[in-house]
């Protein structure tokens, strides 16, 4: 499934927010249908390195390439970016005066300019994909919080992206939603879809994902496949930092 | 929905008179400031206080609806006026930004009345357009220089609102390819829509108080209209307060239920956020 021609490709990436630098130079290659895992103390650049990626942040020197956009361009094509690439908050940001079914017709509808129909018959199908049938017309604040975060993957979904980024998306949940959300997020996993995952669960990084990075203070300290990384982790940092959260 | 908010007024109203309070303050005013006028009156073989009031009330009623005209002209323009200012405070072009926030700054600033004066002497009383006069008379000029202060108030009633739906929104909205406009219309002042009216009607209300500012620029509102009946009455002492006060109790019945409404729906919107 994998192929090693690189989807989302960053080469030597800075970002400095005033004075302060949070990226230090990231470099890295996800392949199509590649699910990675990003793992990293809080303040390690995790959620600047996505919003980098989908332009929600200008980053300050190197190139980040999805597909064949070059993100780093002045002349950037958002709209563009923005239908190759959906991105998942920690908070969910749903639209609340908007019921499920319309915050996942909204974009592809008002942005896109889709017909109607065919959006309303896909927003259907993704919320049974989320496993949310019947609750199409529920607003977000009469849904719990994973339900929430299932409608604000398949309000990303709508727009057909070929990539997802999802930023610590069970971080403001209990356990027992928890699961529901990273099921949804493995079966799109396991359906080809280009994951970035930026998250606290090693075990879902352990049994999902293809390769996993360990960032610490705005580099990439550490990165191998699942297996290699939690068993065998050869930088210091990486193996503080397990046994601290492990 | 309409019929059912106009209910709400009528209770509203019905309770502002029966509460008791507010009842005894006003059947105190009134009687206080009659038992002084026929006081005043008593010695003479003019005719009565009350009697008088009521002549006169016709005629001041009708100021009193000039009042309510120009209050809800200038507040529907300074509120068309204001969202639009409001907006372009939060625009992200430079220029743009800075003019809107100097506008509503200067505007905010400004003594009412002193824009009113400024309005009436720098519109001219008719404009020719083609082979046409449009006549451009004194109310007209006096409700565009209310208006300014009442744009100036909304801009910083929508700036404030727009501020705050959380910065997630915005995110989310640019992650699926919104552009800022689409953002603002579609998703963040739906939002904010219901938060801004409390203040809103506040504003009207504070508006329409100040209405009789106009009839410093010879206008025929109920301000100026009280005053001729008293010269009319030959200025007669014993008519002062009682006229005023009469005055003073139209501008209440109308303006209260508008305050009552307003804790209301503030009280309602604070419960659900």
């Amino acid at each position: 499934m994998i192929s090693y021609e690189p989807f989302i490709s960053l080469r030597d990436v800075h970002k400095s927010f005033d004075d302060v630098e949070v990226l230090k130079g990231i470099s890295m290659d996800v392949a199509k249908g590649e699910a990675v895992c990003v793992i990293g103390p809080s303040g390690s650049g995790k959620s600047t390195l996505l919003r980098c990626i989908n332009a929600l942040v200008p980053i300050t020197s190197g190139s980040i390439k999805v597909k064949s956009i070059e993100v780093n361009d002045p002349k950037l094509n958002k709209i563009e970016l923005r239908k190759t690439v959906g991105m998942v908050f920690q908070q969910y940001n749903l639209f609340p005066h908007k019921t499920a079914l319309q915050n996942i017709m909204m974009a592809p509808i008002q942005v896109l300019g889709q017909n109607k129909e065919e959006v309303q018959e896909r927003a259907y199908k993704l919320m049974a994909k989320v496993r949310l049938e019947g609750k199409e017309h529920f607003y977000p604040g009469q849904l719990s919080g994973g339900q929430q975060q299932r409608v604000a993957i398949a309000r990303s979904l709508a727009m057909m992206p070929e990539a997802m980024l999802f930023d610590e998306v069970t971080g403001a949940l209990d356990p027992e939603t928890k699961k529901e959300v990273l099921l949804t997020i493995q079966e799109l996993a396991e359906e080809g879809m280009t994951c970035i995952v930026v998250s606290h669960e090693m075990g879902f990084a352990r049994e999902v994902s293809n390769c996993v990075y360990f960032t610490d203070h705005g580099v990439i300290v550490e990165f191998g496949p699942p297996d290699e990384f939690f068993k065998n982790p050869k930088d210091p940092r990486t193996k503080e930092f397990l046994s601290q959260i492990l | 929905m309409l019929d059912a908010s106009k209910v709400k007024i009528a209770e509203d109203f019905s309770k502002m008179i029966s509460n008791k309070k507010i009842g005894v303050f006003l059947f105190l005013s009134i009687a206080l400031s009659i038992f002084c006028g026929e006081c005043i009156a008593a010695g003479s073989e003019k005719s009565g206080v009350m009697e008088t009031v009521l002549k006169w009330f016709p005629l001041i009623f009708t100021g009193f609806l000039l009042n309510l005209l120009v209050s809800v002209a200038s507040m529907t323009i300074g509120t068309i006026a204001g969202v639009f200012l409001g907006i372009t405070q939060m625009s992200q072009i430079w220029a743009f930004k800075k003019i809107a926030r100097l506008l509503t700054q200067f505007f905010r600033n400004s003594p009412w009345l002193v824009l009113v004066f400024y309005t009436i002497l720098v519109i001219p009383f008719e404009i020719k357009l083609f082979h046409y006069v449009v006549p451009f008379p004194s109310w007209i000029k006096a409700t565009i220089g209310l208006s300014l202060p009442v744009m100036a108030n909304m801009s910083e009633i929508v700036r404030g609102g727009v501020q705050s739906v959380p910065i997630g929104q915005w995110e989310s909205a640019e992650s699926l390819a919104f552009s800022r406009f689409k953002t603002m219309w579609l998703i963040i002042i739906p939002q904010c829509f219901k938060r801004m009216i409390p203040p809103w009607m506040n504003l009207y209300a504070i508006l329409t108080t100040a209405s009789p500012l106009i009839s410093l620029v010879g206008i025929n509102d109920a301000l100026t209209l009280t005053r001729a009946a008293l010269e009319a009455e030959g200025g007669r002492i014993d008519l002062l307060l009682p006229m005023y006060a009469s005055l003073l109790i139209m501008f209440f019945i109308y303006c209260y239920p508008i305050a009552v409404w307003t804790v209301r729906l503030e009280k309602r919107y604070a419960e659900k956020i």
